[in-house]
Order: C-alpha cells, then structure tokens, then sequence
C-alpha cells in the first residue's frame, strides 16, 4: 500500500483554531443587525462564556503540555507551543472584537430606554446617592477586604471571579503603596437596576462600580491611590478531562507532579490599570504578557444574559421561532406505549416538543407491566422530572438501572447529586466507565405484555434534559423494533459489566465498533463512485476533528463522491483542496437554537441509509466515549430527516459556508426569500400541531433556562 | 398470562452465562444473553480448589444475575456447573455455599449430561440439523477442560468420546511448558494428533464423515461474524482455518482481532480450537463445517421445556442413547440375538407389571440398556462377569445418561450375575442414594427373571405374555421346546423378583398343538 496521500499536517486545520472561529461566527450573531437588540446581547454573553469554557480546557491542557515540554504535533502539524501562540493571537482579536460590539450595542440599548453606566462618576448625584445606599446595605456586609503587607500573603484569588484590586497607603506613615484586593461577591446580582428616574428609563449599573465607588469605606486606614477590577482564569484541575490529550495528560501530571496546580492562565484587566498595580498582580499570579487581556469595557459579559432575562424587554427579544409544539404522533394524555406500537416515532427537538420523552418514562415508572427502565444519564437539567420519574419507578418495584456519567464536564457535582438521590430510590446505579465516558443516549423499558416481553427503546441525539431540549435541536427515536430492543439490552448488559454481543442487529457503537462503520460507510460511497455509480453523503455533526475520518472523506470526494458536511463547530477539514474542489462542501448553521443533532446521509447506490447519533466525528467521540449510531428505516421518518438537512442546506440565513481560504463566510442570499431553517422547522411544527387543533389551548410553562 | 420466563445458566470454565427465554405455549423465545468473563477452569483444573477471590467474584456476578432473573420475574431456573465446578474437590462446601450467598441452587451436570444438552440444542435447530446428519457427521464439543467428538451414522449417535483437550486446558499446558510461539503449533498438532489417532482406530475406523459440528464459543463466535447478514449463517468449509492460521501468523493480535470483531485477549483461545478442529476434520476428512451458535443455556432450556411439555423435538433421542448402546454392546462382541430377546422379555415384563413396580418411562429406557448391555463384560472374563461389565460401563460414557443413570444401569446389569448386594450392607458405599438403589433392585429383579426365562440363550421365550393375577406374575409361553433347563434355574431368580414385589413368578408353558402343561 502507498502512503496515505492525505497524511499530510497541510490538509488539516488546528482544532482549536477552528474552534475559535466558531466562537467568532456567534459573535457574528451579536453584531447582526437583523437580529432582535437583547438576543444580540444574548450571543455576546454566548461568546464570553464558551471563551471562559475554552480557556479552561483547551488553554489549560494546551500549557500543561507547553509546560512539560512537550512537542508532539497536532493534526495540523503545530507544536502545543505553536498552538498556544497562534491561540493567542486569536484570541487577543476576538475579545478585541467582543468588546467593540459591545460598544455598538450601548447606545442601542440606550436608544431603547436601557441606559447603563459605565463609570460611577457618570451617575447623577440623586442616582449615587441610591447606589451608596445599595452599598450599605446590601454590598458592605458580604465583603471580604484583604490588604497584603509583609504579615499577610498574597490571598488566594479564585478562579472565574471578579475581583477589585487597588493600590493603597496606610494614612499614618503614608510611603509605602500596599496592594489591596475585595472579590466582587457572587452572591449578589452583577446588574444594580437604579430605580426609574422621571422619564421612566431604566438604568443599570454594574456591581464592581458601586464596590469601586465605595471602595474607600473597606480600608478606613488607608488612602486609596488607584483600583481597578482584574479576573483570572485558573487551569482547573481537570485531571479526568477526557479530551484529546487525555492519556498524555496523565502522563504530563505525573512530570508535572501537579507543580503547577492552579496555575493562572488568563489575567483579564480594564484597559489603563495603573502599571504599577498590574505588575503586582502579575508578578504575584505569575502570569507572562501574553496572557493578559486588556479589556476595554467591564471583565466578563457573561452578565449580559442576566441583562437579557430582564424584564420590560420582551419586544426587544426573538419572536419568530415557536415554541416547542405537541405532535400529532403522542396526542395529549395518551398510552406512550401504544403509540410507538403503531410504529417507530421521530421527533425533531425544539421545535417538536420533549414532554413525549418525560412521559415515556413516567408511564414506564407507573405501569404495572412494565418490568425494567434502563437508561444513560449525561447532563439532566436541575430538578429534572426523568430522575423524579426513575426515582418512582424504583419505589413502584420497577428495576431501574441508570448509568450516571460523572465525567460530563461541569457537571460533575450536579450528577454525583442525582445519582445518590436514585440510588437512594433504589435504582441500580452505575457510575460510568473506567476510562471511558458514556456519552450515549439510550432508555429501554421492558414491558411484560400479553404475547410477552415487549421492549420499547428511545435512541437520542442529546441529553435527557428537558431544559436544554427547549434550546438545542435534537432528534430522537421511539421504536418497539425487536432487532433494536435486542441491541438495546445488550448495550445496557455491556455498559454493566457484562461481555460483548455476539453480533448486533441495528445499533453500532463506540468505542469499539462505530467508527470503522462510519469509515465502511464512507468507504462505500468511495467505490460507488469509482465504479460510475452516483456517491453522496451528507453529515450533520457538532465537530469535525478525526484524521481518520478526514482523510477517509478527502479520498472518497477525490473519487467523486459529493459530499455536504453541516458542521455547527470546529471543522478540521479544509475545502476547496486540489483534485477536491467543490466536492466537499462545508457549512455551519449558527442560529437561535444551538444545532447539536447528528444525522448521517449515505446514498448506498440508490438504496439509501440515514442515520442518527450521539457522537461527532471526533477521536474523543469515537474512541474514548461509549456511543450510539442507530439507523433510521420507516420511510416516513427518513423523509423527515430528509426535510432536516435539506433545509439546513438551503439556510440562507444563520449559514455560514466555510471558504476555501480557511475563513466562513455568511450566505449570500441569491433571488428570492432568505430561509433560515430553524424558523421554518418551528412553523412546520406549528402547522402540523394546529392540524391537531389542540394547540390552541395549550399551555406552556416556561422553566428557568439552563446552558451548557 | 401465558408467557412465562425462564432462565438457564451455565457456570462454565471461563464463563458465567445466563440466558433468559420467554416462554410460551409450544415456543421457548430468547430475550437476554448475559455473559461475563471468569476464569474458574484455570484454578479448578490445576489447585481443585476455587480461591476465595474467585467464589466472591462468582457470588458477586450471580447476585447480579439473580436481579436480572428477578427484573424479568422469572418464574423458574436452571443453574448447572460444567468441569470446571465438577473438579473441584470440595463441590459440596462450594455448592452450599454460593445458594446461602446467591440463593441460586447450581447443580453439576457430568460431561455426558452436559454433551447431551449441547447436542440437544443442536437438534432442536431443525430442519439444519436434520438435513447435515444425512450424511456422516461428528460433533466436535470443545470446552474449556475437555472436548467431546460424537458421530452419527444413519441420523442416529453411535458412539461419543471424551478427551481432555479443552482449550483451557491447552493454554494452561502450554503456559506450563512455557513453549514459545514457534513450538506452540507443533505442541498442539502433536497433543492433538496422538489423541486422534487413537481414535481413529477404535472408534472411527472407515466411517465416512462429512459433516462437522462444532460447539464452542472461539470457532463458533468467529464464523457467526464471518456470516454475519449472510443466509446460511454458521457454515464454512475447511479453507477457513488455512486463511486464518495465515492471518494468524501475519498479523498482530489486535489487528486479528479487530479483523475477526472480537476481544483480542480471546486470541490464543481461537487460535488452539481453530488448529485443533483442523486436526480434527483432517483426521476425518471432513469438509464442510457448521457452527450452530448453541450454548449450553440452549440445552438447559430445550430441556426445560422438553421436561413441561412446551416443545417436542423432531428428532427421537432415546433412539441415540439405545444406539449408542448397541454399538458398545457390538464392540465388546455382545450376542445382538440375546440382546433382543432379552429386551423383549425384560419389557414385556416391565409394561406387564407397572402396577408394581411404579416405575416410568425412563427405567424401562434404562432397563432396555440394561438388556443390551448385560453381557459386554465377557469380554474380558467369562467368569467375572459381572464386575468386568460394571466396569465396562461405568468407563463408557452413553451420552444422554447422566452420571447416577449409567451407574444404575451398570450396577443392574452387575447384579444380574452376582448376588445382590444390599443397601443396607455395601450398597450404600456406592454413590446411588437409597431411592435410585431401590430401582437398581427393582430393575435387577425383572432381568433376572428375564435371562432366567432366556437361559439356554436359544430364545425360547421369544413370544411370552405375561399378567398380574393377584400375587402371581403368570408367564405363559408358546412354544413346543423343552424348557426344562429354564424352568430348573428359574427358581433362584424367581425368588429375587418375589422378594422385590412379593410377586411370584410362575411358567405356564403353552403347546403348539394345544393343551397346557405345568
């Protein structure tokens, strides 16, 4: 065999690169003009918190590996240090271009009756004297001052939060400057709303300025030279961060000897702190220049979702995507069970509605002939009715096994909680994988029925969270299939402990199984097309960073195969290569409802296959996590699938085509109307549920959001 | 509700499975397939003794199998032990032991039970069973401590062998002899070949086999992948162990494994049954091989349902183990023509007396192996007949008996020569608890009177009918021979069968011509 001809580090893009530029294509959201003034605010918050997010994993791991001097290249061909640098460089530019919008939008807000102050001294007196009081009152006593001199040590800054750092001196003696530091406390609001003046405006303020404001009252002694607010980023001790590094993480900590534990990896400051007052904090932190943000505006905009959830503002808001709609297919108050033994279910989330799935289990956990509920927990949303639901069951009797994932990241603590509660219930908890996390998204209720044991299967594309399912788009499978329910049963015998199937019938998983099939099925259109036959795919994953696969779909567009990637975030796939050219076509929908399903398209020479998964085309995804791929079959369901991609392809709205220069580039809406998918996937949902004609009295209680 | 469920499990060398089957009226529909990885073949084979890690790890995993059974309200169940829990040497503590940990009741099945519900299972497949056993086919039962090849000739079991070449045991020997991977081959084509020469001289002989069955789970595992989507599943000629032992030794194990879809650590263990099935059908010159894919969960569960009356198999097993008889009779050159009157007699008084002995359908299948066997032991000794048959069979494994059956059987055919030992005085050093000592008397009593009636072997009493009037077993023969000899001897074993029924026998000889003479 010859060398693979797309081994080269040249065809690639850096993750994290690619990353960043998704993170810029939400930016691009805030800076849309078309878009609603307060979801424009709701993107910048976006962008700051997945910065914040991406800081703390990739940065991080990516200066653990600088740190132990380690070079291996990535799949584009840079060192960690070349990435960090290059990271860098990024990143300075996106913040810079935060913060340029943010400007725009000030006097936006300002124009639509929301004033926010920037600076304490812009208040009026009447104003400042409403804040002092505010200050007293509420501020004061949650303070915790800390002035460092030779008896006190630098405190312990922590990470992610607001602090105020000041340079002081002591009023008796009154030569040396001390530096002073007072954490921004997170307990209170970061929005002080001021109350309406006269013309009825509202008017903010941000909570680090009141603090600056009376900053004087917390060092009586001391006369106050200058303060300025300063946050860092700590690299967090992700020692089961399962990413791309994982295993070399391990071997790094043991070089590291966690040394470096907590070390500051971003300092964030407002743009003219007093030099000298950085460089204390810098020395002290340890932090080198390039890690340092100087920020024209208030350090994290993550506030900005607190400004969105505001009231008074609904007309300045998103309307035109509907809200989650009943389906004809669970009418209200319907047997579940008896639906889906009418046939397989497919439903498109958010705009078809979650509560199917709730029920599902609800009725498992009430029915009498239901003997077991099985199911995969990755991220549940915060008083989650499924764990209420599997908490009943096992007091009714049912046997309940739940696999906990307590490696989702973040959500480590809020899983351990749950999973205690359920065991307590009496369910069967497992607590993941060793060295593997089940990122899978499966329940199985095993029904005892007239003619025997039935077992009805959900497969999903994400989490069983009733919250985000109102805000990430998502399909799920209901189905009685026995050739599933077979497969379902021995993945929960496998993920117990249990040894491998002897074969499967419809389902393939990872981290054994399901990325030779994808590389098969990519393979496949490959030979079509040399044999003269039509090949095409079409995939719509979240990433796209497997070699593998990569160069799998490189060689199969070389043959002739067209294939059309949707992939919402990072893309390492480049387009438009030589020999490929427009056979690859990449485009990212970035829109009101964050894209997360997985849907795959393979022609098979006229007889096509579609299906759905949990995973993305990533090495994490497809070798470090358990994973299922299952097949879509009734015609009808696959039509909808269909409906899904086609219509993502023809976004002309929120998709942004990825250019042969490395860049994306919005759509140019060409004649007619532009079409933005996500919109049209909630009328058609509207549509369809109005045909019900129980729309119309529904109601809908909206829950507190929840993000990623 | 009609649908029951029912789990078997099988407590294997190195693996525990469990499969739980819905059960319904004339269908038994698998549903789960549990399996779990433990080695218990390699400590039992080489200590006796399981280590005390082991028997948590065993109790753990069935506390975990019992849930399951429990989540499936199993209604009933069926535990066996194979080798690797039959040699340990505290069974007993062992046994009592995991039912106060588990609650699950584990018996031992003995090879011949346990290749009696493999081969079950297999002929429950049907239609693929039948067709294959057409033509001259072998079982090859591999398992962990030993392997069982079985033939059939003209769709019946003629004849089953035991040899100690379980894969398990291979790797354990191989581990010991610390051979290098070179070696490797050679060691088992030789372990392999000694034991199939020998076989093939005494018990394969010119047979022509064909057809190759194999049970396990390496071989059968891998050309159930191989076939994967494929209609005939299962099947592959001999040109499957060349192009694997190619790979073998071309590729990396995990490349091998990846290739094969299967857990590369499973490696050796497919290698040693892919070369030692070679050797095999070699030795045999058979070509085509099928892997049912059954396990023993399979046979437990065929048995079941046999047992409740769910199913009936197509094929007629108590023909196999008769047959498998007649052929160890044939080799220690027993009288077929005895045989048969024997059998004739013996059952017709059997059926003649059910009222009495109140035994059933399976002690007159014992019976009638008693009858065809009565006489292998001269063989060896004239004299010593009876003790050279008992041993005879108890060394024979008659596939489908278990354990206590042959010895029932063996001690039947024994104390038809010799006198009767009691229970009470050496009977209970045997292994036979009292109730199967009982039909071991029972069954003794009516041969006895059958070679009695049959004793100048010239088939005098080939057409006799016999009733039950009050306490006398009339025996009312036809024939114009002098029976004299028979009705001399008569009085002895007569007197055994009085004992036993308080019955006694009487001739009543019946003319050709006419006219009754006592």
């Amino acid at each position: 065999m010859s060398e693979k001809k797309y081994a080269d580090s040249g065809y690639y893009t850096n993750r994290e690169l690619s990353w960043l530029l998704f993170d810029k294509r939400i930016l691009s959201e805030a800076e849309d003009g078309q878009n609603p003034l307060f979801e424009r605010l709701k993107f910048l918050s976006i962008t700051a918190s997945n910065l914040d997010e991406f800081f703390m994993v990739r940065v991080a791991s990516l200066k653990d590996m600088v740190n132990a001097d380690y070079k291996k290249p990535d799949i584009a061909g840079m060192t960690p240090g070349e990435q960090l640098a290059a990271v860098n460089g990024a990143t300075h530019e996106l913040v810079a271009h935060q913060y340029e919008t943010y400007r725009t939008l000030l006097p936006l807000l300002e124009q639509n009756g929301l004033r926010v102050i920037e600076k304490h001294e812009d208040l009026t007196e009447e104003e400042a004297a409403y804040v002092d009081k505010f200050y007293e009152e509420n501020v004061y006593p949650v303070l915790t001052p800390m002035a460092v001199d030779s008896s006190r040590p630098f405190p312990l800054i922590r990470n992610k939060t607001l602090n105020i750092g000041a340079l002081v001196r002591k009023k008796s003696d009154g030569k040396e400057l001390e530096f002073a530091t007072v954490q921004v406390p997170g307990v209170l609001p970061r929005i002080v709303q001021i109350p309406a003046g006269n013309n009825g405006q509202n008017t903010v303020i941000l909570l680090e300025e009141v603090i600056e404001r009376n900053i004087q009252k917390l060092f009586l002694n001391y006369d106050i030279v200058c303060s300025y607010p300063f946050r860092i980023m700590r690299n967090a001790d992700f020692s089961l961060e399962e990413d791309e590094a994982e295993d070399l993480l391990k071997e790094i900590e043991k070089q590291l000897k966690r040394r470096q534990w907590g070390q500051a990896i971003r300092l964030e400051v407002e743009e003219g702190i007093d030099e000298g007052l950085l460089s204390i904090i810098k020395s002290e932190l340890s932090t080198v220049d390039e890690d340092i943000y100087r920020i024209d505006g208030p350090l994290d905009l993550t506030f900005l979702m607190k400004m969105y959830g505001m009231a008074g503002f609904d007309h300045l808001k998103e309307k035109g995507y509907a809200e989650p709609q009943p389906v004809p297919e669970f009418p209200e108050d319907c047997d579940v069970f008896e639906q889906i033994r009418k046939g397989d279910i497919l439903l498109h989330h958010p705009y078809e509605t979650f509560t199917p799935v709730v029920d599902f289990i609800r009725q498992a956990a009430r029915d009498k002939d239901v003997l077991a509920i099985k199911q995969t927990l990755y991220r549940v949303s915060g008083n989650s009715p499924i764990i209420a639901a599997l908490a009943q069951a096992a007091e009714n009797g049912k046997q309940v096994s739940v696999l906990v994932e307590l490696k989702a990241r973040f959500d480590e603590e809020n899983n351990i909680v749950w999973a205690k509660m359920l065991e307590k219930a009496g369910c069967h908890v497992i607590y993941g994988l060793v060295g593997l996390k089940t990122h899978s998204k499966i329940t199985l209720v095993v029904r005892r029925e007239e003619d025997g044991i039935r077992r009805y299967v959900h497969l999903g594309t994400g989490n069983y969270n009733d919250a985000t399912a109102k805000l990430y788009t998502d399909v799920g499978l209901f189905t009685c299939s026995p050739s599933i329910g077979e497969d379902a049963t021995a993945v929960f015998n496998m993920l117990s402990g249990y040894s491998e199937p002897l074969g499967w019938n419809k389902l393939s998983l990872a981290p054994l199984w399901l990325k030779d099939r994808f590389l098969y099925l990519i393979d496949r259109e490959k030979k079509n097309a040399m044999a003269g036959r039509k090949g095409h795919l079409i995939a719509k994953l979240n990433s796209l960073c497997d070699k593998e696969i990569i160069e799998a779909l490189y060689e199969a567009a070389e043959q002739g195969v067209q294939i059309d990637l949707i992939v919402r975030g990072i893309c390492c796939l480049k387009t438009g290569l030589p020999g490929i050219g427009d056979n690859i076509t990449v485009r990212s929908v970035v829109g009101n409802f964050l894209e997360h399903c997985r849907i795959f398209y393979f022609e098979n020479d006229g007889k096509p296959e579609y299906y759905c998964a949990s995973a993305d085309w990533m090495p994490r995804n497809l070798e470090r996590r358990v994973e299922i791929m299952f097949p879509v079959e009734k015609p009808a369901l696959r039509e909808k699938l269909m409906h899904i991609l086609s219509m993502q392809l023809k976004d002309t709205a929120k998709a942004h085509v990825l250019t042969p220069e490395g860049t994306y580039a919005k759509v140019e809406c060409q004649d007619g109307e532009s079409i933005n998918a996500q919109q049209e996937f909630g009328k058609e949902a509207v549509r369809v549920s109005k045909v019900m004609g129980k729309a119309a009295n529904h109601r809908i209680f909206i829950p507190e959001m929840h993000h990623e | 509700m009609a649908v029951k469920t029912f789990a078997a499990i099988d407590v294997g060398s190195y693996e525990l499975s469990m499969k739980i089957f819905e059960v319904s009226h004339k269908k038994m529909k698998e549903i789960d397939h549990i399996r779990y990885e433990i080695d218990m073949g390699t400590e039992s084979y080489t200590t006796g003794k399981l280590s005390y890690e082991r028997v948590d790890e065993l109790c753990r995993i069935l506390c975990a199998l019992a849930d399951i059974m429990k989540s499936y309200q199993v209604s009933d169940y069926v535990a066996y032990g194979t080798s690797a829990v039959r040699e340990t040497e505290n069974t007993a503590i062992l046994l009592n032991q995991i039912e106060v940990r588990t609650g699950i009741r584990i018996g031992i099945l003995s090879n011949s039970e346990q290749r009696f519900l493999d081969y079950k299972s297999i002929a429950f497949q049907g239609e693929g069973f039948l067709k294959i056993i057409e033509n001259g086919t072998a079982i090859v039962d591999i398992g962990g401590g030993s392997i069982q090849i079985s033939l059939f000739d003209n769709d019946k079991l003629v004849s089953t062998q035991n040899m100690k070449l379980g894969v398990l045991r291979l790797q354990e020997r191989m581990n010991h002899l610390d051979a290098s991977l070179g070696q490797y081959d050679n060691l088992i084509n030789e372990l392999v070949d000694t034991q199939m020469a020998v076989y093939k001289k005494l018990y394969l002989k010119d047979r022509e086999i064909k057809n190759i069955i194999v049970v396990d789970d390496y071989v059968s595992t891998m050309l159930y992948k191989r076939s994967n989507g494929q209609d005939m599943k299962g099947y592959a000629g001999r040109e499957l162990f060349d192009s694997f032992e190619k790979a073998y030794h071309s590729q990396s194990i995990p490349e091998l494994a990846k290739r094969l879809d299967m857990p590369a650590e499973n490696m050796p263990m497919v290698h040693i049954s892919v070369m030692m099935l070679k050797r095999i059908m070699e030795t045999m010159g058979a070509e085509l091989i099928w892997a049912p894919g059954v396990t023993l969960c399979d046979g437990i569960a065929y048995e079941y349902a046999e047992k409740n009356q769910i199913i009936s198999a197509s094929h007629d097993f108590e023909q196999d183990i008769i047959a498998c008889a007649k052929n160890i009779s044939k080799r220690y050159r027993g009288s077929r023509k005895r045989s048969e009157t024997l059998e004739q007699i013996a059952l017709t008084i059997f059926d003649s007396t059910s009222k009495i002995h109140g035994l059933g359908k399976r002690e007159r299948l014992l019976l009638q192996i008693s009858t065809i066997l009565h006489d292998c032991g001269k063989y060896i000794s004239m004299a010593n007949l009876g003790d050279c048959s008992y041993s005879i069979i108890m060394a024979t494994e008659i596939i489908g008996l278990s354990h206590r059956e042959r010895e029932i059987v063996a001690n039947v055919v024994k104390y038809n020569h010799i006198e009767f030992a009691y229970y009470e005085t050496i009977g209970r050093y045997s292994d036979l608890d009292r109730e199967s000592y009982l039909i071991v008397a029972k069954l003794t009593a009516i041969l006895r009177l059958a070679n009695g009636l049959d004793r100048s072997h010239k088939q005098k009493f080939k057409n006799v009918k016999i009733s039950l009037k009050e306490d006398e077993l009339v025996i009312a023969v036809e024939t114009n021979e002098d029976i004299t000899l028979e009705r001399g001897l008569f009085g002895a074993r007569a007197d055994f069968f009085r004992e036993v029924y308080n019955v006694r026998p009487v001739i009543r000889q019946k003319r050709m011509t006419g006219g009754v003479k006592e």
